[in-house]
């Protein structure tokens, strides 16, 4: 076990989103987690937790950070029953770490986020997927247990060790994507996926990515069971869409030929295309994930200025796009126009000049009182990741 | 039977203020009436509820829920009533909401592969209405011809195909939800990832805890090129379970792998004729699906598969009769085995897959220690068992051994590391086995979701969790003793 580390005075290196915190500990257990914890809750201060810090500036600056939690620290995987396809993983686990781990047993979690160096807890609380989504879904799909620490230092379970169960809420869902402002997430339960034998890419290239919104719907309608359909757009200029199939041998090369067929055209490789599932922009762009309904992707091009950059799950509803003209304007017209969709618009990235002026998260309608009514059980004094959430939870 | 305790109607200007907002004729106080309410699927905890509201549109549920609240009177919200752990059982005194008359459907939007519909729609009929767009509801319990889509929710309902598609959570994207202050909020969309708490994910599989939906949006999946049924028939139960295991390990993910044991299967011919392997002892129903090609040779592979595990039948259904013939054994085993037995209790415990072997052999150890016969029938490729415990009601304690027994079989699925409840829910009737799958703490913390939504616990009472709570004015200081707190009947939470 590793002993816990700190606290030590935080600097700027340990800064989210310019947030300079008061102190950095690094736990190395679950008991250290709940004692920096109940420490925070007698002494009143505020508590930020990071994993890999890949993602950190994708909610808002918290208002106060006394006490960052670095759970890095927590770094084991704890139990991969291979048989029953279920691993146990503690919230610092690499991503990558944990892969190559499965790997060995023909196994991997069906999570990829490009983020190098994210951690479970972090995915978890980010909600961060990849274009494998279109197939295995996203971190609610896969996570059946949770083990979170609360504001109080309260160990609290949920879910359980086998995929299919009902007793009690769901709160797995709950933490997932909720930022680490209801608890610090320190263990993870996952459902795994074999991994497939065959890969056979089919890449079309566009002349205009507005083509790309019909050719969605026509794979999606299709009975092509594709992984991943991609879109690599610049919009106003060049585009491709990827289609990726992974299963037996024989199926992926029928389902490549039967994917040419229906596209009527494209070239056919087993390596998947430069950049395929990054996101696009760096830290000084202002990029954006859009949400909306998945046939709508036409219009969502059709609403982003031309030159923006955009990365798009073609088939599930989910793009990242960077927005030229970075600005607070620009962003409330898109999601004005991504509205009449069911769309949303989220930013993940932003330069932090312009993120004060930036509404982060955008409307979240009706259930915002809910919302807050949630957190206020959790966490009534507002300590965790305070101004990180909607609503200025 | 156990008798909850029923009271006289004391409802009366409830009552009178419910027909006032919705019509007389959809307000029942009748006795008569009543009592068809007084249980679910699970007859052998019954109560009379004090009024019943048969709901026509989204405004009953909300102007129901409102009086409900002002009054401080318990509501339960009921589907089909089809639940097995008594989920739906009504609160003596309190109002039972009858949600089967909310039957909107659609229309199927095909190109988002999404439809809305009203809770009182009956799960089969999603299925009916995309088929012409070559679209499908994947979510398909046993009891789908007449359970509802709101119980579905309510539950997180399971079925036979959720081995590779998942369950009702991974189905649905929106709802809009009736909260039990009878406010309306909507939670998720047609789209994915709306910005905030994932209160949709809480919300599926709350059991009426926390509000009624009044609308849902389902995602539908694309029917498969091709689908292919083999029926299994197997000398030993370990083989039988060892082949389930072997073709997980393969990699392959069936659409479906579902086991019945000697007994369920005696059963199901006697009731319905399927024709199974005479003499197994166990048989698999496994179905594939996806591309042609991938379904061919992956059939093939779990056809050798079984036949190392000595498998001495398998049959491929060669068409579609064939393959519902095959589903109609496993399908109506539940009322088959009824066929057989005056009376039994379902139990719904999960374990490990692994230890499926090792469980049933404990299982079996356990009902000839105490006399009983218990039948298996169960999805086993998500480890999900359906034990069925046979008793006699007219012999004098024999209900109550049974009921130690199924009680019994649940906590070794939790030492097995699995959980009491896979799809049918905690209910009234599993509340107090959520003590041992759960620490205090885990059940204080799913406490704090449900004062957040219902602070004064007037939706569905008494159900999931084992002790009556009361939800404490957090933050800030408490003021006064709650009427319930002092009569003795909940602790602050
Ligand atoms: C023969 C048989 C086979 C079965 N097979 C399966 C199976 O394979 N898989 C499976 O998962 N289940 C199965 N079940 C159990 C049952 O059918 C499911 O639990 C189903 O989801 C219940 O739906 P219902 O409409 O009957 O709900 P009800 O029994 O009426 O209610 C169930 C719960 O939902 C709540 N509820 C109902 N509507 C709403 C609403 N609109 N908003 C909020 N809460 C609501 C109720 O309060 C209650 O707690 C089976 C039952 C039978 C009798």
């Amino acid at each position: 076990m590793t002993t816990a580390v700190g606290p030590r005075p935080g600097t700027a290196e340990d800064a989210v989103v310019g947030v300079v915190p008061g102190e950095v500990v690094r736990p190395g257990s679950e008991q250290q987690v709940v004692e920096v914890l109940r420490a925070a809750q007698r002494d009143g201060r505020s508590v930020l937790a990071t994993g890999g810090r890949s993602k950190t500036g994708w909610a808002p600056a918290p208002t106060s950070a006394d006490v960052l939690v670095d759970v890095t620290g927590l770094d084991r995987v704890v139990e991969h029953t291979a048989g029953d396809l279920v691993v146990v993983a503690q919230a610092g686990v690499p991503l990558a770490a944990l892969q190559e781990q499965l790997a060995s047993a023909g196994q991997w979690l069906a999570l990829d986020p490009p983020e190098t160096g994210a951690t479970l807890g972090g995915i978890v609380s980010a909600n961060a997927s990849g274009p494998r989504r279109l197939r295995y879904g996203t971190a609610r799909d896969l996570l059946i247990g949770v083990t979170v620490v609360l504001a109080d230092g309260t160990v609290a379970h949920a879910g359980g060790k086998v995929v299919k169960n009902v007793a009690g809420y769901d709160l797995g869902k709950l933490y997932t994507g909720a930022h680490g402002t209801l608890g610090v997430v320190v263990s993870t339960t996952w459902r795994l996926h074999p991994v497939p034998a065959a890969r056979q890419v089919v890449v079309l290239d566009l002349p205009d990515p507005q083509a790309a919104g019909p050719l969605a719907i026509a794979i999606a309608r299709s009975t092509l069971t594709p992984v991943a359909v991609e879109l690599q757009a610049v919009v106003g200029g060049a585009a491709a869409l990827v289609v990726v199939f992974e299963a037996i041998a024989a199926s992926v090369t029928a389902q490549a030929d039967a994917a040419v067929a229906l596209l009527g055209g494209g070239r056919r490789t087993d390596a998947l295309p430069e950049g395929f599932g990054q996101r696009p922009g760096g830290p000084d762009d202002l990029v954006l994930r859009l949400a909306f309904a998945p046939a709508s992707l036409s219009f969502v091009l059709a609403a982003l200025p031309d030159g923006a950059e955009v990365a798009a799950s073609a088939c599930t509803g989910v793009a990242y796009a960077v927005l030229p003209d970075a600005g607070a304007a620009a962003l409330e017209g898109l999601r004005a126009a991504l509205a009449r969709h069911d769309g949303t618009a989220v930013v993940l990235s932003a330069p932090l000049p312009l993120r004060a002026g930036l509404d982060h998260w955008g409307p979240v309608g009706d259930s915002l009182g809910l919302m807050r009514r949630v957190k206020d059980r959790f966490d009534p004094e507002r300590r965790l990741a305070p101004g990180r959430f909607v609503g200025g939870i | 039977m156990t008798a909850v305790a029923s009271a006289p109607a004391g409802t009366a200007v409830l009552a009178a203020r419910l027909r006032q907002a919705v019509g007389a004729e959809r307000v029942l106080t009748d006795h008569a009436q009543l009592r068809t309410y007084e249980c679910d699927g699970l007859a052998n905890f019954r109560v009379t509820p004090g009024v019943v509201v048969l709901a026509e549109s989204r405004q009953h549920v909300v102007d129901t829920v409102r009086l409900c609240a002002e009054a401080g009177v318990p509501f339960v919200a009921r589907g089909s009533g089809t639940g097995l752990s008594g989920g739906a059982l009504p609160v003596a005194e309190g109002v039972l909401l009858v949600l089967s008359r909310l039957r909107a459907l659609g229309p199927v939007d095909p190109d988002n592969a999404r439809v809305v519909v009203e809770p009182g729609v009956i799960n089969l009929w999603v299925t009916r209405d995309a088929t012409p767009y070559d679209l499908a509801y994947a979510p398909d319990p046993s009891s789908q011809q007449v359970c509802s889509i709101g119980g579905n929710v309510a539950e997180n309902a399971g079925g036979a195909h959720c081995l590779k598609y998942g369950f009702t959570v991974n189905h649905v994207l929106g709802a809009e939800v009736v909260l039990p202050d009878g406010s309306v909020v909507h939670l998720g969309g047609t789209a994915p990832e709306h910005p905030g708490y994932d209160l949709l994910g809480a919300f599926i599989g709350s059991e009426g805890t926390l509000g009624v939906a009044t609308s849902l949006t389902l995602r539908l999946v694309r029917v498969p090129e091709a689908v292919q049924t083999m029926l299994v028939g197997f000398s030993s139960v370990e083989d039988a379970a060892g082949t389930v295991s072997d073709i997980i390990a393969a990699g392959i993910l069936p659409a479906a792998i579902e086991m019945m044991d000697a007994l369920a299967i005696e059963a199901a011919e006697a009731a319905v004729h399927c024709g199974y392997p005479a003499g197994a002892v166990a048989v698999l129903v496994i179905e594939l699906d996806g591309p042609q090609v991938e379904v061919e040779a992956q059939f093939a592979q779990v056809e050798q598969i079984a036949l190392a595990r000595a498998a001495f039948e398998t049959r491929i259904a060669q068409d579609a009769a064939e393959r519902a013939l095959m589903w109609k054994g496993r399908k109506s085993a539940f009322a088959a085995v009824g066929r057989i037995s005056p009376a039994y209790f379902v139990q719904d415990g999960v374990i490990p897959r692994t230890k499926l072997p090792q469980v049933l052999a404990e299982i079996d150890r356990m009902a000839a220690e105490v006399g009983l016969r218990v039948a298996n029938v169960f999805h086993a490729g998500d480890g999900n068992l359906h034990p069925l415990v046979l008793f006699d009601d007219a012999v004098e304690g024999q209900a109550a051994d049974a009921e130690e027994l199924a009680g019994a079989i649940l906590e070794l699925c939790i030492s097995s590391g699995g959980s009491i409840t896979g799809e049918h829910g905690v209910g009234f009737e599993k509340r107090h086995k959520m003590a041992v799958q759960f620490t205090p703490e885990d059940l204080d913390t799913m406490q704090l979701v449900r004062c957040a939504f219902d602070p004064e616990g007037i939706a569905n009472p008494g159900k999931v969790f084992p002790t009556p709570r009361l939800c404490g004015e957090r933050p800030g200081p408490r003021t006064g003793e709650h009427p319930v707190q002092a009569a003795g009947l909940g602790e602050v939470f």
